[in-house]
């Protein structure tokens, strides 16, 4: 078993070693703006910089935005599937992995054919509709994720005894859904809510393709020009990555509990 | 009255997603004037196009091989190797980030490695008086992006190949050394057998995430690697094929390899679920 141990270890240090020395390197190059010492020069001039400000504000908004929506699409038919419509589960689950399957360029050039401005739904014709079609993208592509976040929180509950029993204290549905199920699956709910932020924060085909300032296109605009600030806003989208996924695990951890709260 | 609760939800994929993936399948078998043709996909054998294809085959097939291959001892060397506890959960939350830290940033966190001017680029320079950059090697070639995509490659083989050595036995191993079975036969007559499904459907899983990847590349590289993302990506921009048709036909052919590495996937998974319970 010795050898065995050897090469793990071997394994695990080729890995770490080509994991972090990346995350060392733009460390390390995103600290040398000011000639001859190490400085966070790169960090302030991002922060200062006002498009910075408004694309990432820009995206955030639209990470909210797709999270909210697409929780108030994904619960209602995921609950109804699992107690009213089994029979539609193949169908319903198969469109949920379809956006693993179909690239997201795909997708977004299928969208500037069918809603530009000779379309029968010209939504790219207004900033307000694009930023909505954009919307509507983000929710496609998180889809995957959260379908199968909330699903798996509503297999940890009892659902049809739930239902039953706010149906005979007089609950209607969407009394049930939003003072009964959502508050018992929060832990997937916010699981899914976090995966999601982290893949909208920095998208960058829909985001550049549907020509809207967000931070994605922000990114690349500004490794194409500048030398130490992409490095900064690198770090800094790690950071956002590993809070995003940080935030998901405490939260999912919390899904294989029994559900007591449901106030 | 069953399918009235998922009417919404079938809405909205219908809009956002068949109708406009329909819409470029059927264009792709459109002629300008709307009549059916096949002329658009014989139109994909041209050079260029049949270059940027086999540049984009090649790229993730590497990355998909080797990100399997690394993964796969990574994710091994953390679950059965003997290494200290801490480090199985420290591998999943990383490789959770990891495999989302993709698309732009990650090509600047290269360039700042790998670049001309990266760290490592240097520091090889100084300590071992070896400039990689001599031996033909850019961070914006092959080898280059396919170094880059590793990055999240080798940790969603992590993910996804975790529950399948999770239901290598313990037994099965102990069985086969009482037996008096070494190591290597072991490997061979025992785990692989059960986990080449696995295996070879993770791979298969990284190919098509690679295939369709854009951001990475495109900040990377600009439009000087002429793959069919960056090729397609330039085609919706500014129709550089001058053949509108043909641009559906190249998204087409981009779904084509897409599904029929994820279908293979599927198959593969539900054939290892029969073993790995």
């Amino acid at each position: 078993m010795r050898e065995s141990r050897i090469g793990a270890w071997i394994a695990f240090g080729i890995g770490a070693l080509y994991f972090i020395l990346p995350l060392i390197a733009t460390f390390e190059f995103s600290l040398r703006m000011k000639r001859g010492e190490y400085s966070f020069e790169a960090y302030r001039v991002v922060f200062a910089d006002p498009r910075f400000q408004a694309s990432f504000s820009y995206s955030v908004g639209q990470a909210l935005a797709t999270i909210i929506v697409g929780i108030a699409l994904v619960v209602p038919t995921a609950y109804w599937v699992r107690l009213r419509a089994p029979q539609f589960r193949p169908i319903v689950e198969f469109i949920t992995l379809l956006p693993l399957v179909i690239p997201a360029i795909v997708i977004v050039f299928g969208y500037l054919r069918i809603f530009n401005s000779s379309s029968l739904i010209p939504l790219t014709d207004t900033n307000l509709g694009t930023d909505a079609l954009l919307m509507f993208g983000y929710v496609t592509l998180a889809l995957p994720y959260m379908y199968r976040a909330v699903d798996t929180g509503l297999q940890a509950i009892d659902v049809r005894t739930l239902t039953e029993s706010a149906e005979s204290l007089g609950a209607n549905a969407f009394t049930i859904l939003t003072r009964v199920i959502l508050p018992n699956i929060r832990p997937a709910l916010l699981s899914g809510a976090f995966l999601t932020f982290a893949i909208v924060i920095g998208e960058f085909t829909f985001a550049a393709l549907l020509n809207r300032p967000a931070f994605g296109p922000y990114l690349q605009l500004l490794g194409a020009n500048r030398a130490y600030e992409p490095s900064a806003l690198a770090i800094m989208a790690f950071l956002v990555t590993w809070a995003c996924m940080g935030l998901m695990q405490l939260a999912s951890r919390g899904l294989r509990l029994p559900a007591t709260d449901t106030r | 009255m069953a399918w009235l609760g998922i009417v919404p939800f079938l809405l909205f994929a219908i809009l956002f997603l068949l109708w406009p993936t329909a819409h470029l399948v059927i264009g792709a078998f459109e002629s300008k004037d709307g009549s059916f043709t096949l002329a658009n996909i014989a139109n994909l054998t041209q050079p260029a196009i049949v270059n940027a294809y086999w540049l984009s085959i090649r790229i993730s097939a590497a990355s998909a091989f080797m990100g399997g291959l690394l993964g796969f001892a990574l994710a091994y060397a953390a679950i059965s190797g003997g290494l200290p506890r801490w480090i199985r959960p420290t591998l999943t939350t990383f490789s959770g980030v990891a495999s989302n830290f993709a698309g732009v940033p990650l090509a600047f966190a290269f360039i700042a490695t790998l670049g001309r001017t990266g760290l490592v680029t240097t520091l090889l320079v100084k300590w071992f008086d070896f400039n990689i950059y001599h031996t033909g090697f850019t961070i914006l070639s092959f080898w280059g992006l396919t170094l880059t995509y590793l990055y999240f490659q080798i940790p969603l083989m992590v993910l996804i190949l975790t529950p399948a050595l999770d239901g290598l036995k313990k037994e099965w191993r102990e069985a086969a050394s009482i037996l008096g079975a070494s190591p290597m036969q072991y490997w061979l007559r025992v785990a692989i057998p059960v986990l080449w499904p696995s295996l070879l459907g993770a791979v298969l899983l990284l190919f098509a995430n690679a295939f369709g990847a854009v951001a990475t590349a495109y900040a990377l590289t600009g439009s000087s690697l002429n793959i069919v993302p960056i090729l397609l990506f330039a085609q919706i921009r500014g129709d550089v094929l001058h053949n509108p048709n043909l641009g559906y036909a190249l998204a087409l052919g981009m779904i084509v390899i897409t599904a029929l590495s994820n279908l293979a996937y599927i198959w593969l998974r539900a054939w290892s679920e029969r073993w790995v319970k």
